[in-house]
């Protein structure tokens, strides 16, 4: 390889740390509705980056805001080092994937995927061929003078995610991608999303109200909320760490029990419930004022369920993490079974329990069964 | 398939069309009576196509029916393309101030009795000439003038209810993929809203085609439409060329109104089950 030698023309090498794209303090408003709240963020390149929250949390103005169609009330974005804050959707280095595809009704495959290149006057040979390469690459080759009418709702989704993609934008912006395909086709298009993803290496910003899409999908995912971003985290972290009641809620389901806290070491803590007799032993710190008020956050698939009392945990004192109570309700579902049971305090707990053997004796209803969990299972949230 | 109409639902059918239709169906028959007395069938001569040979020797009658056309035309795409600006205001500017007046105002020429819009045109053109001089005298401009103002109404309502059920995310798409705005109209929202646009064209010219009261306002000497020397001969007592003349109408107004209405009945269909396809709320 030759480089023309000369001045300033070491290799620019692209500091890690900067982010591809930068969204610095956005907020939103609509008259006195606050759509966006002082949203600050920043979004690596290459990555598939999951805004999640139910409706109405802002994300879309968010995705909107980034696509050029609502201009921020305050704050600024940065897109690749250039502030597009002010640009028109037109003049933007960002293509966006319709919640409702958006497909051209009356233009073909073809004309619907070629569009955008015509719009940047490319020749007609360059278009036909990466026309075709992106056709090729959603495994649409043979339906290029079909109209969207003519086609089955995954494939109206390949066209949209090949018309977006043919630019070669800097950002591809995702509206629930996968919202309007059935279950067996949304698991199937997740994995391809993820494939196209890793060939081209286009970010991806990707807003969905569904958990287990954004698990799948992202690298990363910002959990959204009455227009601020609560967390921001790989999955494994906004699931296993959440840091507040709604993320913990929000994502997966959880038993959230009120509590004290009694003891607050470095490296455990004490936390007195009154749903327990005994108290809640957890082997990390938090940092919380002693005696405080905190949440325990226990997910239903970290308890365990047994019909004798378990023995009790090494490094806690005996009857912590350890409960009994009545089942109440049993919902089979197959690869697990999620049991509804009822304390004594009269709190009823979530728990669900992978069905490991065929002929098992199952537990019935009206049993009286023993919880138990590990002493780094629960998660301790500050109120 | 066993539902059989009942006798009374088909006597009434039959008055209802032969109430509606039997008035044409005599015009048409008349045309070809050789007599010259419209009311008396001369069965030894008839049928007879003179009407029609002398009809298309009659300078007067052609001159009328291209004047009538040449109108019809240039009225149908001013009002359309005003109709269409106005539907577009309506449906996409929100809820800007004065839009219920602004709503009022654009559809009012439907509703307003023809001999008020005519005499008030006719009041504006007097004022205009003697103010600046514009228009000179009255004819075929002041006649098309006449006819856009109530015509656009017509246009605006057929278009902006197409409008108010057009998914914008589709005109999103287009921007978001590079278009400018004026692109993404002539590329994209209008040829979806085609059809409406159509028939918008279409009322207009039947409207302005037939229109006999604001046209006799507004009309000046050596200005004669068609409606207008029909109903002049008609007033001297009626010749059977007119009954000739009228069948000519009657049939090409029928031609261009099927024709038309099922194409675009076709092309409404075919667009509305892309538009569901595409995923646009109907």
């Amino acid at each position: 390889m030759k480089t023309e030698p000369g001045p300033g023309s070491a290799p620019i090498v692209e500091p890690v740390s900067t982010p591809y794209v930068r969204i610095e303090g956005v907020s939103k408003n609509y008259g006195s509705v606050l759509a966006v709240n002082d949203v600050s963020l920043d979004i690596k390149k290459g990555e598939i980056f999951c805004l999640l929250g139910a409706s109405g949390c802002g994300k879309t103005t968010l995705l909107r805001m980034l696509a050029g169609f609502e201009t921020p009330t305050s704050g600024r974005l940065w897109i690749d080092g250039v502030d597009v804050t002010s640009l028109p959707p037109y003049e933007r280095p960002v293509n966006m994937m319709f919640q409702s595809y958006a497909l051209f009704p009356h233009l073909s495959v073809e004309s619907n995927v070629a569009f955008g290149l015509q719009q940047d006057r490319l020749p007609s040979a360059e278009i036909r061929e990466r026309v075709a390469a992106m056709l090729q690459m959603v495994e649409l080759t043979g339906y290029e003078k079909r109209k969207p009418h003519q086609l089955s709702g995954g494939q109206r989704q390949r066209v949209a995610l090949a018309r977006a993609l043919v630019k070669r934008p800097k950002l591809l912006l995702l509206d629930e991608p996968l919202g309007a395909l059935d279950r067996k086709l949304r698991e199937r298009t997740q994995f391809e999303l993820v494939n196209i993803q890793e060939r081209l290496g286009v970010t991806f910003v990707i807003v969905t109200h569904d958990q287990e899409e954004a698990m799948t999908l992202a690298t990363r995912i910002g959990v959204m909320n009455a227009g601020e971003i609560l967390q921001v985290g790989e999955p494994t972290q906004v699931y296993e760490y959440p840091n507040s009641r709604y993320v913990a809620d929000f994502i997966g389901s959880v038993n959230l029990f009120e509590g004290r806290l009694i003891e607050d070491e470095p490296g455990h803590v004490r936390i007195a419930c009154e749903d327990f007799e005994n108290v809640v032993y957890v082997d990390h710190g938090i940092s919380a004022a002693p005696d405080a008020k905190v949440t325990v956050a226990l997910r239903p698939e970290k308890i365990l369920l047994s019909r004798q009392r378990p023995a009790d945990l090494d490094n806690a004192r005996p009857g912590e993490n350890r409960v009994s109570g009545v089942v109440e309700e049993i919902a089979y579902l197959g690869e697990v079974s999620r049991y509804r049971i009822r304390l004594s305090s009269g709190r009823l707990i979530n728990v669900s329990q992978p069905n490991l053997y065929r002929h098992a004796d199952r537990i019935a209803w009206e049993e009286r069964v023993w919880m138990a969990w590990d002493s780094s299972a629960p998660v301790v949230l500050a109120q | 398939m066993n539902k059989r109409l009942s006798p009374f639902v088909l006597t009434m059918l039959v008055l209802g069309f032969a109430f509606l239709y039997v008035p044409i169906l005599m015009m048409v028959i008349y045309s070809f009576n050789a007599s010259r007395l419209v009311t008396v069938w001369d069965s030894v001569h008839s049928p007879t196509l003179k009407w029609y040979a002398e009809l298309f020797e009659n300078s007067d009658i052609l001159d009328a029916a291209r004047l009538s056309f040449r109108i019809a035309a240039v009225n149908a795409t001013g009002a359309t393309i005003l109709g269409t600006l106005a539907a577009f205001c309506l449906v996409r500017f929100g809820k800007f101030r004065g839009r219920a007046l602004f709503i009022a105002l654009t559809t009012a020429p439907m509703v307003l009795p023809e001999v008020i819009t005519g005499l008030s045109m006719l009041l504006l053109f007097v004022a205009l000439e003697q103010v600046i001089g514009w228009p000179a005298g009255r004819g075929a401009l002041t006649i098309t003038i006449a006819h856009m103002t109530f015509c656009m109404a017509y246009v605006t309502v057929v278009v902006q209810a197409r409008l108010s059920t057009f998914d914008r995310s589709l005109e999103e798409a287009a921007l978001d993929l590079g278009a400018r705005p004026m692109k993404v109209f002539f590329l994209i929202t209008l040829p979806i809203i085609a059809p409406s646009v159509v028939s918008g064209w279409l009322l207009a010219f039947i409207l302005s085609w037939d229109d006999l009261v604001i046209t006799s306002f507004v009309s000046g000497p050596g200005s004669t439409t068609l409606p207008q020397l029909i109903f002049s001969k008609v007033r001297l007592g009626v010749s059977p060329d007119i009954n000739a003349l009228a069948t000519l109408l009657v049939l090409t107004v029928t031609l261009v109104v099927v024709g038309v209405g099922l194409s675009l009945q076709r092309r409404e269909r075919r667009l509305s089950l892309e538009a569901q396809a595409a995923g646009e709320p109907l």
